[in-house]
């Protein structure tokens, strides 16, 4: 059955199919993870003798935030010989950023919450990275200029902007009973602790219970749950639908009850400088703490490696690998590999693992980077960092330029985000490569127009960014089955690093493991990533 | 062709170009009052669609009335025109300026699109019955209607291209409104005209209205832009950063950005000497002072009544700095302090600038504009204060201009606690200008700033030790009250600052 949203992307599809050779309105790119380097792959993976042959103690495949930070931990413990291979031609993955002449932007994940207090891989990078600053009574203080500056966070809805994301003016009794009785059941789900006393919801998930009455939230659907405690209101249901898009890329009705829950309940930030609940960002998102992370690792980085596979040798490991820039074939022989790459690339890069993402599956997004002329304004609250309207299909807009000390009138770049999720992964990952750059620009310039018809005229480029597997889909059953508990396991010389081996598709998820699995190619406990 | 009809005469060609022309204007009036109504009411969409959906309404009140006329179309024409032309050419100027004059500017808005619209409404009806016994129907209503499209395409074409970027709202309304008159005008010349000496002679006296608006536009836009001020404006320029005004009435010069009052010449001394001598007169040697905003060089003029080595002021606005460095009338008042040898202008954000900044300053001037929005809040934080902190020297003095503590007493205050979170010590003070009311500053040092008198330069006209002495002292109702520290993550000045100077607005 088609549902309404789905029937409108098909007629917006259809509309727009007869305009493919259409100019562009806007200047700007279309682009995306490296699909021209997929005839590389087949390269790579067919037998021929390498032009090089490089060796090292551990070889990191994929620099994104789960790669950096195996790289970071090896640094840390003091590993100098080690090499971080990366297909693309910069560092940070999902975290990537890109730059116009006004301002850096986010491609991908723009912010990073106050760590929970448990975080605590998190927690020594931040201070290593001088983002935690000291302390004080227990709590980090956290650097003024990472915290999300206020006003944080507007919604428009009916057509005025409020402050914050959840509505408060407009609500009906019943809405504003649900909200209330929503709101009060997280908190309690914040502090429950499960029969083996741990926390209900903890980040990263590792630490959190395994109560199997807990556990047994991941085996039913969000909406059910929701359902089943007797909430209707279609406002409270539109602003969970919000969370589950913005958080997994995903409807209510295809995440776990769990999942739906840890977005709500895992998070117990404390700061001694600034709210709990907030955020650190930066003009190009978490690029930040990206190119950081990549830039003590510089020596250590190789870009534009293409790994074919990655075979056992003995006790060693062999990595194939075309170098796209030197157009020469490399072989990479290893004591330890780390798999730093998502699985459905792990499991086709390394034999051993064939077969082995059976139940992974993945959220296509798009993001624009809308360069404007002048900053959006609009009636009611003042123009927030995160805008998001309640009658958009889009999550809304992130002003690039909102953590520069003074936001001065101007000139800046709004980046927008939309999840693709109200249609098979698979179809939409085919309709993100089958659209142009023209019928994308189309669409985000009509929804941003909706939004803030002030802009009309002020927009002056659009760049697209297609993500196809932008993040795992915790679909029910599967953070806890069993199937991603294998994936996750550190055994053996070749080991896997990514967020989606937690299936909660955060920076500290991807730090945990990207940690862990580094410990583990040294020979070291991975819990000690965690302790 | 079945029947050959036969094809206009003069007198026909005449009335078709009317056509032409009167849509054109009909269709530059409607976009005028959308376009003003977005201009000055804002959301464009909404603007735009009520003023083209009652205007098209107005027009079918109009072709309705026009059963109404029973004899003489062509002098009701002729009328229709002129009228049109009397109360659509000057409507852009009447509207700009009525906009703060009224307590609800759709009233008058809507009202005139309903007049114009009901007149437009009746143009192509009695242009169709005038024709009618000159051309055969089917030729008539396709010659009419044709004409009357063109003109839409025309005016839809002319007033985004070329006449709001050349000629603007108020000179396109007398234009277009000279264009209806006109069509009135060569129609009585071109058709016999039995007594219609009256429309005759109104005609001209509106085509010569409308001819002295259109060269009176300038002085109109003027008024109209700057009909907020109380007093004459005689310069206003619209920067990036800001609305500059400047006004005089008699003696009196007074500048405005953004429509809030800076200095009023007629007592800015009692500001500027208040804001200034405490923190020099406190330095021992003030070498290096900084000053952040006071691009009107007012500041200046008074640090530089001290022995100083050298001044570096950033001011984001180059236009702002420009304007007290060039204009002599300007330079009168600040005595040319901007042109002196010892004084570095930079035009930068003070934020950024600060943040940046590795040199030390034994005196720090903070003469910056009200935190009325969260950009401006951000230089009134806590993070701001730590920058400022660090670049003043161990022994310095800085001063913040901090609103009033009577209007605003827990936004003063919270200017006062910022300060003291960023590690620096306060000592506040305020003082009494007539045109801002009591105002309130703030000392800060990296040490104890005690009560002494300092060191003031001769001939001030207000601050003296006796004022001195009395300024630090808070009455009840100015007292301190626990307040928040404002932080970039609470903007806790904007929101209190917004809800104090609110309750004194009204």
């Amino acid at each position: 059955m088609m549902d309404r949203r789905q029937f409108a992307q098909g007629t917006i599809s259809a509309a727009l199919a007869g305009c493919t050779a259409a100019e562009p309105p806007f200047p700007g790119s279309l682009g995306g993870a490296s699909s021209q380097r997929g005839h590389l792959l087949r390269q790579a993976m067919a037998p021929g003798r390498p032009d090089d042959v490089i060796s090292t103690d551990i070889a990191i495949v994929g620099a994104g935030i789960a790669g950096l930070s195996a790289g970071w931990a090896l640094a840390n413990a003091g590993q100098r010989n080690f090499r971080l291979l990366e297909l693309e031609d910069s560092a940070g993955g999902n975290a990537r950023s890109g730059r116009t002449p006004v301002s850096a932007h986010p491609l991908g994940a723009h912010y990073l919450p106050v760590p929970n207090p448990e975080s605590r891989g998190v927690i020594r990078l931040l201070e290593q990275m001088r983002l935690i600053t000291g302390w004080q009574r227990g709590k980090p203080l956290i650097d003024d200029y990472a915290i999300v500056a206020d006003p944080d966070q507007r919604l428009l809805f009916r057509g005025r902007w409020q402050e914050g994301l959840l509505p408060s003016l407009g609500l009906n009794a019943r809405d504003a009973r649900e909200f209330a009785a929503f709101f009060a059941a997280m908190d309690r789900w914040r502090q429950h602790h499960g029969s083996d006393g741990r926390p209900a919801f903890a980040i990263p998930i590792e630490l959190a219970s395994r109560d199997p009455a807990i556990l047994a939230l991941d085996q039913m659907r969000f909406v059910d749950w929701v359902a089943a405690q007797g909430w209707s209101s279609p406002v409270l249901r539109a602003h969970l639908r919000y969370a589950t898009r913005d958080e997994y890329g995903c409807e209510p009705a295809e995440v776990s009850a769990w999942a739906g829950i840890h977005y709500f309940a895992g998070r117990r930030g404390a700061a001694a400088n600034c709210d709990g609940h907030a955020v650190l960002t930066w003009p190009a998102g978490n690029g930040h703490l990206a190119n950081r992370m990549a830039q003590r690792l510089r020596h250590h980085l190789m870009p534009g490696m293409v790994v074919g596979s990655v075979d056992r040798a003995g006790d060693r490991v062999v990595i194939t690998a075309i170098d796209a820039q030197r157009q020469r074939r490399v072989e990479v022989r290893a004591q330890k590999a780390i798999i730093a790459a998502p699985r459905f690339v792990a499991t086709r890069i390394v034999p051993a693992w064939q077969g082995g993402d059976a139940g992974f599956s993945y959220a296509p997004w798009v993001v624009a980077n809308v360069s404007v002329s002048r900053l959006p304004a609009g009636p009611g609250a003042a123009l927030a960092w995160d805008n998001v309207s309640a009658t958009s299909d889009s999550l809304g807009y992130v002003v690039a330029t909102h953590q520069v000390p003074r936001g001065l009138p101007g000139a800046s770049v709004l980046t927008w985000y939309q999840p693709l999720s109200a249609m098979a992964p698979a179809d939409a990952r085919a309709l993100l490569l089958r659209r142009s750059l023209a019928e994308w620009q189309a669409m985000v310039r009509d929804d941003l127009l909706a939004m803030n018809p002030d802009l009309e005229g002020a927009i002056t480029r659009i760049d697209v960014w297609r993500w196809g597997h932008a993040m795992a889909r915790p679909t029910p059953g599967f953070i806890w089955g069993p199937q991603r508990q294998a994936a996750a396991r550190l055994d053996g010389p070749i080991l896997g690093a990514n967020s989606d081996l937690s299936g909660i598709p955060v920076f500290e998820e991807a730090h945990d493991r990207g940690t862990a699995a580094a410990l583990a190619a040294l020979g070291r406990d991975p819990e000690e990533a965690r302790a | 062709m079945a029947e050959a009809a036969p094809g206009p005469d003069r007198a026909g060609w005449a009335l078709l170009a009317s056509a032409f022309v009167v849509a054109t204007c009909g269709l530059v009036y409607e976009l005028l009052a959308g376009t003003l109504a977005s201009y000055l009411l804002g959301d464009s969409v909404t603007q735009f669609s009520t003023v083209i959906g009652t205007y098209l309404f107005a027009m079918g009140l109009g072709a309705w009335a026009s059963r109404g006329v029973v004899a003489n179309e062509l002098a009701m024409f002729v009328r229709v025109e002129i009228l049109i032309a009397a109360i659509g050419g000057p409507a852009a100027a009447l509207l700009f300026l009525a906009f703060d004059r009224v307590a609800d500017f759709r009233l008058p808005l809507y009202g005139l699109v309903l007049v114009i619209g009901t007149l437009v409404g009746l143009e192509i009806p009695l242009l169709m019955r005038i024709l009618k016994d000159r051309l055969a129907f089917a030729d008539l209503v396709s010659r009419v209607l044709a004409f009357d499209y063109v003109g839409a395409l025309a005016a839809s074409l002319l007033f985004p291209l070329v006449l709001v970027p050349q000629l603007g709202l108020i000179r396109t309304g007398f234009l277009f409104g000279l264009a209806n008159v006109g069509v009135a005008l060569a129609l009585l010349a071109m058709l016999p005209r039995r007594g219609l000496r009256a429309e005759w002679l109104a005609g001209w006296l509106v085509a010569l209205g409308l001819l002295a608006g259109l060269v009176m536009a300038e002085r109109l836009e003027r008024m109209a832009e700057v009909a907020s001020h109380d007093a004459p404006v005689i310069h206003a320029v619209s920067t990036p950063y800001q609305r500059i005004a400047l006004t005089r009435q008699h003696d009196d010069l007074r500048l405005y950005l953004n429509g809030n009052l800076q200095f009023a010449s007629r007592d800015e001394y009692r500001y500027h000497e208040a804001l200034v001598h405490p923190a020099m007169g406190r330095s021992a040697r003030p070498a290096r002072v900084l000053v952040l905003g006071g691009g009107d060089g007012m500041a200046v003029r008074e640090i530089l009544k001290h022995p100083v080595g050298q001044i570096t002021l950033v001011d984001l606005d180059p236009a702002m700095t420009r304007l007290f460095t060039g204009s002599a009338m300007l330079t009168a008042l600040n005595n040319g302090s901007l042109s002196d040898p010892r004084v570095r202008v930079i035009n930068a954000d003070a934020f950024q600038w600060l943040r940046a900044a590795t040199s030390r300053y034994d005196v720090v001037i903070v003469d910056l504009p009200d935190p009325t929005n969260f950009s401006l809040g951000k230089l009134y934080s806590l993070s701001f204060y730590r920058e400022l902190a660090r670049v003043l020297a161990p022994d310095g003095v800085a001063v913040v201009q901090s609103t009033s503590p009577l209007i605003a007493r827990r936004a003063y205050w919270t200017v006062v606690a910022t300060l003291e979170a960023a590690g620096l010590a306060t000592r506040p003070y305020h003082a009494y200008v007539p045109s801002f009311g009591e105002w309130g500053f703030v000392l800060a040092g990296h040490r104890p700033i005690a009560q002494v008198a300092p060191r003031l330069p001769a001939r001030l006209r207000f601050w003296d030790a006796a004022t001195e002495g009395q300024a630090s002292r808070f009455p009840a109702d100015m007292a301190r009250l626990p307040v928040a520290i404002n932080r970039l993550d609470n903007q806790a000045l904007v929101r209190v600052f917004e809800e104090e100077w609110g309750a004194v607005a009204g």
